[in-house]
């Protein structure tokens, strides 16, 4: 990057250093860090329409509807977590190159579940095989985004699910008694009035899903872990940068930055929960009144 | 080879014995049935391990944080707040890494050789990080419980004369307990479904003698077929969570025993997921 860094063998100290942690890879690596947190920015809000889609087929009047939104809620209770990201990224590979494989190649004979091979037509591989490697990339990226969306869908639709339930009934009634119809009680009373139930669980997903984000490595997305692995380990004279095994180190950093994030997250969140408790009738609000504030 | 036999040669494979050879071919229902159940011996191992040894800590942590002195309220909180605030999956990674650095031919204390390889093991290794990780969530769990106790309680106890260590022991503690136990069990089930991390974190699995998991990814490698190695580990778990979950509620019930019935806390299932 810096001119001094033509010749990394020559230099020591301070010099060899700021060098080494600006070479390619490392760019590479701290734009793995843009990557995690675009993983959150893209999948709270998708989580969220997940959950809020959940959680109203779960209070729906129609039967059909409310197995589905009350299986979906109930989906992830029990079963290791992993299990379900392990499964669910092949699952839905599987799925959508099936669908492709229906539209592109109807006179396709063979079948695709040969034995113990998966096999599609080529015209239908996902993405396709003469594709460069930033959309493989970028598949392989959002299949991610949507395995994490499903998963933590199903966590905040049990939340909202929870909070819904939780807004006292003699607000709908009242509103009722106002005139408002079942869907105007459902967007001006209750969805204004469930987030401050539903904030102290929705902050804990949060905090569970800013947790959840080395997954990624298991996804095959190249995440900090996988560059802290890759660049960590011991590197010979044959490379520009030689050193020992550091992943010790680099795995410290990566532990730094989530406890730092994890913090300032609890700290934001609490202010929002301050914010929202003002003037509800609620322990929280009850205690701010009293307090003065 | 039928089911019998395979259960023979393959049921304790996650610990060494029986048939040497994973099956290779011809994959039977039984087979997978088998070799993932041998490995959840591995998972009710860390489970069990980690939450008997990290309930005494959690106590002791909690206590700690509810301290007035700073010299044990501090070290307590900064504990809790490492463990909770980072991912498992990393504090494994770098449980191992650490680990790796100790020499490996042994420390010298006082003239007798302490051996260190045992500890790159995941059986050791992974157990450590599970242990410190629940004594974390369960010291939070307790300590929040220990603040939750009535005051009129505690003041009911002096009322009676009992002071010091007897109203930690007949009025404290059992109260703690109680108050904490429903959201114990939830963190105790957490801490079963996250011995699956074990997995991936980095301690390799000895002659392949690895977890439920190890077993499944084993067969998923091999068949490409996804569909039938995990939902059998998501049945074994739930097997495993509705065993714990009755354990629990019995515990739970004799803490509460003395109580009207329906005053007794009710363990609520809480969804959690990855740490």
């Amino acid at each position: 990057m810096f001119e001094v860094c033509a010749d990394p063998k020559s230099l020591e100290g301070l010099t060899w250093l700021s060098c080494y942690l600006t070479s390619g890879k490392h760019l590479n690596m701290y734009w793995a860090f843009g990557t995690v947190l675009l993983l959150l920015a893209v999948t709270a809000p998708i989580a969220m329409a997940f959950g809020f889609l959940g959680a109203l087929a779960a209070r729906s009047q129609r039967f059909v509807l409310r197995m589905i939104g009350k299986g979906y809620t109930g989906m992830v209770r029990g079963v290791p977590d992993i299990v379900f990201f392990l499964f669910f990224v092949i699952a839905l590979d599987q799925g959508i190159e099936y669908i492709m494989h229906l539209i592109r190649c109807p006179d396709w004979t063979d079948p695709v579940r040969n034995g113990l091979e998966f096999r599609v037509c080529p015209q239908a591989k996902v993405p396709l095989g003469s594709a460069p490697q930033t959309v493989h990339q970028f598949y392989g990226f959002m299949l991610a985004v949507l395995t994490f969306a499903l998963v933590f869908g199903a966590f905040a639709a049990n939340v909202l699910f929870g909070a819904m339930q939780a807004v006292p009934r003699a607000q709908l009634e009242t509103a009722e008694a106002y005139g408002l119809n079942p869907g105007q009680v459902f967007r001006r009373v209750l969805v204004p009035q469930m987030w401050v139930y539903a904030l102290p669980g929705l902050s804990n997903l949060w905090l569970i899903l800013i947790k959840a984000t080395p997954l990624l490595f298991l996804l095959g997305v190249q995440d900090i872990v996988y560059w802290a692995r890759e660049l960590g380990g011991a590197k010979t004279q044959a490379f520009d940068y030689p050193h020992p095994d550091w992943r010790l180190y680099y795995f410290l950093a990566l532990l730094v930055f989530y406890l730092a994030f994890t913090r300032v997250s609890e700290i934001v969140l609490n202010r929002i929960a301050a914010r929202l408790s003002k003037g509800q009738a609620t322990a929280a609000g009850e205690a701010m009144r009293k307090a003065g504030i | 080879m039928t089911c019998w036999e395979t259960i023979g040669a393959y049921a304790f494979r996650s610990l060494g014995y029986g048939e040497r050879l994973l099956p290779r071919t011809d994959f039977t229902l039984c087979q997978q049935f088998t070799l993932i159940g041998s490995g959840l011996i591995w998972n009710v191992y860390f489970g069990v391990v980690a939450l008997l040894f990290g309930f005494v800590l959690a106590n002791a942590i909690a206590f700690a944080k509810a301290s007035h002195s700073p010299i044990f309220r501090k070290p307590a909180e900064w504990f809790i707040f490492l463990f909770r605030g980072s991912p498992l999956f990393i504090q494994f990674f770098l449980a191992y890494e650490a680990l790796q650095m100790l020499p490996r031919a042994g420390i010298d204390v006082f003239g007798i050789t302490v051996q260190t390889a045992w500890t790159t093991k995941a059986w050791a290794g992974a157990l450590f990080v599970l242990f410190l990780n629940t004594a974390a969530y369960s010291a939070e769990i307790f300590h929040g419980a220990l603040r939750s106790i009535p005051k009129g309680d505690l003041e009911a106890a002096e009322a009676y004369g009992l002071t010091g260590f007897a109203k930690f022991r007949r009025i404290q503690w059992p109260t703690m307990m109680r108050l904490a136990w429903p959201a114990y069990t939830n963190e105790a089930i957490f801490l079963f479904h996250s011995t699956t991390l074990v997995f991936f974190s980095g301690f390799p699995a000895f002659q392949q003698r690895g977890d439920a998991l190890y077993y499944a990814s084993y067969f998923a490698d091999k068949t490409f077929n996804p569909f039938i190695p995990y939902p059998i580990v998501a049945g074994y778990f739930i097997i495993l969570t509705l065993l714990l979950i009755w354990l629990m509620g019995r515990i739970n019930a004799r803490l509460n025993r003395h109580l009207p019935s329906n005053m007794s806390g009710k363990i609520r299932l809480r969804p959690q997921l990855i740490r």
